[in-house]
């Protein structure tokens, strides 16, 4: 692949990428989430999203020839075949079976004649055996005609690879993460199929944050930032370390007040967490103790799925935590929304329309409600005295909206506009306005730039640290674009595997925060020998790879 | 559930052959339930068993075809096809034209099988498309849809035959002229498919048992016929799509396309089905033959043991068995019981309605629990 | 909606963007409806049939039918959908109505008496529902319609074997159980409608229905503008929404159940004093899909529902049917009303059953 660049809606995605993959090769892709991996694989494999969305600039070659990949089926075609992240497995078929979904092997018979080849009779003895080849060409002896559902995850895994293996002309394979799901010895089984298979010819692309297997079993590596690519190397050049720091980088436009009024922060604790659980899926959290002073802006960062989204919604009830919190010394029972919102705590989440917002009501509406509920705000009495009750407050509630409709300039028609129509960057302020309205003292913000375009960024952010500075709301950030954090907050820390890996001050290296982001410091598998305790004092400067201290500015 | 080793700590007798009792009671619960229901209502009613048996084998040989027609959209993910309806009235009016043209005896059936055909696969294609309009809500949308085309169906008898579309027979319509009477004589096809081949058993004496041989024959050859059509590629995608319509997509698999064939057997399946109904019956309800058809069909694949994402043939007959001998001696035990007839109807209207209620219910909450028990 | 979303060249959209964009929201089948009801006033009018009466005819069945259609609205705008169950709180208020006569209550204590009864009836019982509902989130609908069957025929058990001695209400030559329909003319048939009525040329106003019915419609408005009902609302737009509000999901679903219930009891109650009769056994099997259509008729979804949606959906129901019945007559043939009566009713649930809403998880 030559020079491929792509543009989503006036953001640049990818900015001139050049892959190359040999025969019989492993070439690994890195890069934070963001970084435009799924988007180079979607051109790769002629996903219609692509085409939809303008096409691409750049040229593909296969052996040698420039060719145009429109579909998904014209990618299978010239032998190109993927392994996506989810599982596309059908429980209730066997393994022969999901090998060969809509590929099944099929004898004529009168019926079929007649009405059509849908009705020709399967095949199954024939099925079984190409099967079973394809399982063997990994190394697997597990037998075919096993039900999916009860297989581990591991074996799952497997079954997706002999499915691409088993379309003939597969001659390069993509693998999206395949060892995210695995333990070390199943993603070991995986890296000794993967040799296996380019012993026999088959060429690997391997998309992965496991540094460490990419090391391991690459013939190449690409490291991709923000679209760029920054770094194409063998494994003999570089380290684990190294990659981290490519991968990392940081960004030339600083965003954020440099000269603006000193921070308010305190050495007084505002929130303790120790020894958080939250289970949510895809974010777990699994042993986190943290602590918040007040007036601060924290940052909360790391990959994606390492349980740093989970934090804000395990704090907020939203899914079932375990451990103990306390504000201001006081403890708060976790999991109890309602209880959250009374001692102050508000939450922007990341899931913008399907959490943060009442689609189908009004701005007013949906920047009232949630303070209407927990703190009785906007209601007016009506009735006669002694029969008196309750009712909304619409006057009020508008009233309110337009203050903040002015004062963090949402482009809407007016108060009464449904939600729904707005950009997602104006839908944004909405859902920061509902949880302002709520007179928080400390406001958890999920992802607060996702899906925003980026004159819409700024100012979003720029609004976190007014926040923080004019009205001395301690904020808790939680974002995957780490150049974000490092830009508005007073430190950082790094979540990995559900646990803290670290915290830094914003102005680390750029090494120090790819370490922690790849969990170098704890490596998985090993038990974490307890959270890095974190007190006001610190040492100098950066860690340099020891695990107990966490710096701090 | 417990597991083996925790259920039969120091029992004697091999553990595994005991789990395997109680699982296959837990998952078979509601077929037990009914067969004690029937033989207890078998035995306060009264009847005489050679009756019981005979008045079995005429139901279940004109019910099969349409409890049966339910299997195809159950195992293709659309849950309950109370859209079946339809299917029996494209029989209905084919009976309609036959009898307009009074044409009789195995011809006659042959002809009405031949007109229903393409009436019902034009419904069940409309069928299919709306359903794949509403995915997610099919069995809300079949229900309703029953109710509508039963609206549509009654102005078509109303209004438009004797009306727009003449009919020669006379005693076929209301007296004034327009519209169809209440009861449509069949006699020319009555038992046209029973009387074929009847083989008479004795069982000493009483009632001797009479089995309808050809209809019995026709009923395995559907039933054969299913099971080969789940070997065909065609019974593999209906397959796929009920799993998982998101995964049988990417595969390649034109998911609403599928859908709608689905449906299609299964509307044209219970056309066949209700003309065997009717050919035994003998004269047809204009307005109402085809009304229940839905809701006893479905009650009886689900009493069964049947669910509404899983179902086989056996379950399907098995249910028929069970929820026609309840129906059988439901009035009558109501009488000797509590003295009351109407009681007895009542509950066997009750335990149609109920039984569907509480698979809807189950099939609901294990839905619920498989969301919150994780991917 | 992608035309709505974007704003035209000359900065604004256009007035035919806007009619086109107002005419998808109304829905073709509602603008069907009003064509309809507009050709059979016309083919009225050109009959000479007595207006008058027809008006008031509507005017009644509004009021008459008004409270059924009311029950729908907490139970669409807590989420769970059309109550398909209503023969539930139906059969509360049937039961409240017999007891009134069996204790031989007569005129407004009777019908005060009946509706006391059936609030508290009919509450509970959409209690018990509201918890078993929340089991089976996903499947109401079809669930709750066979609940609803299953209630109505489990109860014509029941009136088989009540009870009760008052010989308006069984059999008259022995026999347990009641009878199918118990005439209502000595005990409150029409309280209501007769109360402070007055006519209007041929015209006859029910005006003491149309208090009755305007009463529990501003009663129902003002609770949907309480705290509660706000927390009904967002609940039912977004159960995400509304726990990271801090609210309890399943005690706002309950709360829907017990109000809809609760109104679906006292509906029927205020149905039969109009009617004249109360129709025991399997008269209120079919109940509920009638005021489902009548509140979608109105402008409301499968989630969302005002109480504009079910005066206006209400009133257009009843008049095609009134309307309908004298003109079938003349034109064509009698039964006609009660054919168009199916096929308008569940034509439109249908089409609100394959509407793509925005936001739902079609799964």
């Amino acid at each position: 692949m030559r020079g491929i660049a792509k543009e989503y809606f006036g953001n640049r995605v990818l900015k001139g990428v050049n892959l190359r993959v040999g025969p019989g090769e492993i070439l690994s892709i890195v890069g934070e989430n963001g970084a435009g991996k799924s988007t180079l694989m979607n051109i790769l494999f002629g996903m219609p999203v692509i085409h939809n969305t303008g096409g691409f600039e750049g040229e593909i070659l296969f052996d040698g020839a420039p060719i145009s990949i429109r579909s998904p089926q014209q990618a299978v075609e010239l032998g190109i075949g993927m392994v996506h992240q989810e599982f596309m497995l059908l429980p209730g078929f066997s393994i022969t079976e999901n090998i060969k979904l809509n590929r099944e092997l099929t004898r004529p018979n009168l019926l079929s004649r007649l009405c059509g080849p849908k009705l020709e009779h399967l095949d199954m003895p024939a099925m079984r055996s190409d099967s079973r080849a394809s399982l063997d060409r990994m190394g697997m002896s597990i037998d075919e005609m096993l039900p999916v559902a009860g297989l581990p995850v591991g074996h799952m895994q497997f079954v997706e690879i002999a499915r691409e293996l088993d379309k003939k002309k597969t001659r390069l394979l993509v693998l999206d993460e395949p060892t995210a799901v695995l333990t070390e010895s199943e993603a070991q089984v995986l890296l000794n199929a993967m040799r296996s298979l380019a012993a026999q010819g088959i060429s690997l692309i391997f998309i992965t944050h496991r540094l460490d297997e990419v090391v391991q079993v690459s013939d190449g590596i690409t490291v991709l930032r923000d679209g760029e690519q920054v770094a194409d190397l063998s494994p003999r050049e570089t380290s684990v370390g190294h990659l981290a720091e490519l991968m990392v980088g940081r960004k030339l436009e600083a965003v954020g007040c440099d000269g603006c009024a000193p921070s308010p922060r305190t050495d007084q604790v505002l929130l303790r967490l120790e020894h958080l659980e939250v289970d949510m899926p895809g974010e777990m959290v699994k042993d986190l103790s943290l602590e918040v002073f007040q007036g601060e802006i924290l940052g909360l960062g790391g990959l994606a799925g390492h349980g740093k989204v989970g934090v804000a919604n395990g704090v907020m009830g939203m899914y079932p935590a375990r451990g103990i919190m306390a504000i201001e010394g006081t403890p708060l029972p976790l999991g109890h929304t309602l209880e959250a919102l009374r001692s102050g705590l508000a939450f922007v989440s990341e899931d913008r329309r399907g959490v943060g917002l009442l689609l189908e009501e009004s701005i007013e509406m949906n920047v009232a409600a949630p303070a209407m509920q927990s703190q009785e705000k906007f209601l007016r009495k009506v009735g006669p005295r002694g029969f008196q009750f309750s009712i909304m407050d619409r006057r009020a509630m508008r009233r309110h909206a337009e203050r903040f409709i002015e004062e963090l300039d949402i482009r809407c028609t007016g108060p009464e506009q449904i939600v729904r129509r707005l950009s997602g960057g104006n839908q944004q302020k909405v859902c920061i306005a509902k949880a302002l309205t709520l007179e928080p003292r400390i406001l958890f913000v999920s992802e607060p730039t996702r899906g925003i375009d980026v004159g819409a960024k700024k100012i979003v952010l720029d609004l976190l640290v007014r926040l923080n500075r004019e009205h001395g709301v301690t904020v808790v950030v939680t974002s995957s674009e780490l150049a974000e954090l490092r830009s508005i907050c007073d430190r950082i820390a790094i979540v990995c595997e559900g646990r803290l890996e670290g915290i830094l001050p914003p102005d680390a290296s750029d090494r120090d925060f790819g370490l922690l982001m790849a969990g170098e410091k704890s490596h998985r598998g090993r038990d974490a020998e307890g959270p890095s305790h974190l007190s006001g004092s610190c040492g100098q400067g950066s860690g340099q790879g020891s695990k107990e201290e966490s710096p701090c500015s | 559930m417990t597991t083996p080793q925790q259920d039969h700590l120091g029992s004697s007798g091999d553990p595994r052959k005991r789990f395997d009792v109680m699982e296959a009671l837990r998952r078979n619960v509601v077929p037990l339930l009914f067969t004690v229901l029937c033989v207890v209502g078998a035995y306060y009613s009264g009847l005489t068993l050679p009756f019981l048996i005979n008045e079995i084998i005429v139901r279940m040989a004109r019910n099969s075809f349409l409890v049966i027609s339910l299997i195809i959209p159950i195992l293709a993910g659309m849950g309950l096809n109370f859209g079946i309806v339809l299917g029996a009235m494209a029989g209905q009016f084919a009976f309609i034209a036959t009898a307009n043209w009074e044409i009789g005896g195995f011809v006659g059936l042959i002809l009405t099988v031949i007109l229903s055909i393409p009436l019902a696969i034009l419904f069940g294609w409309l069928t299919g498309k709306l359903f794949n309009n509403s995915k997610g809500k099919e069995m809300i949308t079949g229900i309703i849809l029953g109710f509508f085309a039963n609206g549509v169906y009654q102005f078509i008898c109303l209004y438009i035959l004797g009306n727009f579309i003449p009919i020669r027979v006379a005693s076929m319509l209301i007296p004034g002229g327009i519209g169809l009477r209440n009861t449509i004589d069949l006699k020319q096809i009555h038992y046209a498919l029973d009387n074929i081949w009847k083989i008479s058993i004795s069982f000493g004496s009483g009632v001797p048992v009479t089995i309808p041989v050809v209809t019995l024959l026709v009923i395995v050859a559907l039933c054969v016929g299913m099971v080969l059509l789940f070997k065909t590629k065609l019974g593999q995608d209906f397959r796929a799509v009920g799993q998982n319509r998101h995964i049988a997509e990417v595969a390649g698999i034109p998911v609403d396309r599928v859908r709608v064939l689905a449906i299609i057997f299964s509307t044209v399946l219970a056309a066949l089905g209700q003309i065997i109904f009717l050919q035994n019956l003998g004269n047809m309800n204009t307005y109402g033959s085809h009304v229940q058809v839905g809701t006893f069909a479905v009650a009886a694949i689900l009493i069964g043991g049947a669910s509404v994402s899983k179902a086989t043939i056996g379950q399907a007959l098995m249910g028929i068995l069970l929820f026609h001998t309840l129906f059988i001696v439901s009035p009558l035990a109501g009488k000797n019981l509590l003295g009351n007839v109407q009681v007895g109807e009542f509950f066997r209207v009750f335990v149609a309605y109920g039984v569907i209620g509480v698979a809807l219910a189950l099939h609901a909450w294990q839905g619920v629990r498989r969301k919150k028990g994780g991917a | 909606m992608l035309l709505n979303a974007l704003p035209s060249p000359e900065g604004g959209e256009s007035f035919g963007d806007r009619l086109g964009a107002a005419v998808r929201d109304f829905g073709i089948p509602r603008i069907i409806i009003l064509g309809f009801l507009g050709v059979l006033l016309a083919t009225a009018v050109s009959l000479r049939l007595p207006m008058g009466q027809l008006f008031g005819n509507i005017l009644t069945r509004f009021g008459m039918n008004g409270i059924l259609v009311l029950a729908m609205i907490p139970s669409i705008q807590s989420g769970t959908g059309p109550n398909f169950a209503l023969p539930l709180g139906v059969t509360c208020g049937i039961v409240a109505s017999t007891l009134s006569i069996e204790l031989d209550l007569r005129g407004f204590t009777a019908f005060f008496f009946a509706v006391g009864v059936a609030i508290p009836l009919g509450a509970i019982s959409g209690y018990l529902y509201g918890v078993f509902q929340n089991k089976v989130k996903g499947q109401e609908l079809t669930v709750g319609t066979y609940f609803g069957f299953s209630v109505v025929s489990l109860m014509c058990i029941f009136w088989t074997v009540v009870p009760y001695k008052s010989p308006e209400m069984i059999w008259p030559y022995g026999g347990s159980g009641l009878r199918v329909t118990i005439t209502l003319t000595n005990r409150f048939a029409q309280v209501l409608d007769g109360f402070m009525s007055f006519k209007i040329g041929t015209m006859t106003v029910p005006t003491g229905l149309l208090l009755f019915f305007g009463m529990f419609c501003a009663l129902l408005a003002l609770f949907l503008r309480s705290k509660t009902g706000v927390a009904m609302m967002m609940v039912g737009s977004n159960p995400r929404y509304a726990e990271s509000a801090g609210l309890n999901v399943d005690k706002y679903r309950i709360i829907g159940s017990v109000v809809s219930q609760a109104l679906g009891a006292v509906g029927i109650i205020v149905y039969a004093q109009s009617f004249g009769f109360i129709q025991l056994y399997l008269a209120p099997l079919f109940m509920a899909f009638f005021a489902v259509a009548s509140v979608l008729i109105g402008g409301a979804s499968l989630r969302r529902a005002t109480v504009w949606h079910v005066l206006i959906g209400t009133f257009l129901f009843q008049a095609i049917l009134v309307v309908s019945m004298p003109v079938a007559n003349k034109v064509v043939a009698d039964n006609l009303a009660e054919v168009i009566r199916i096929i308008v009713s569940n034509g439109i649930i249908l089409y609100a059953l394959t509407r793509k809403e925005a936001g739902v998880d079609v799964r």
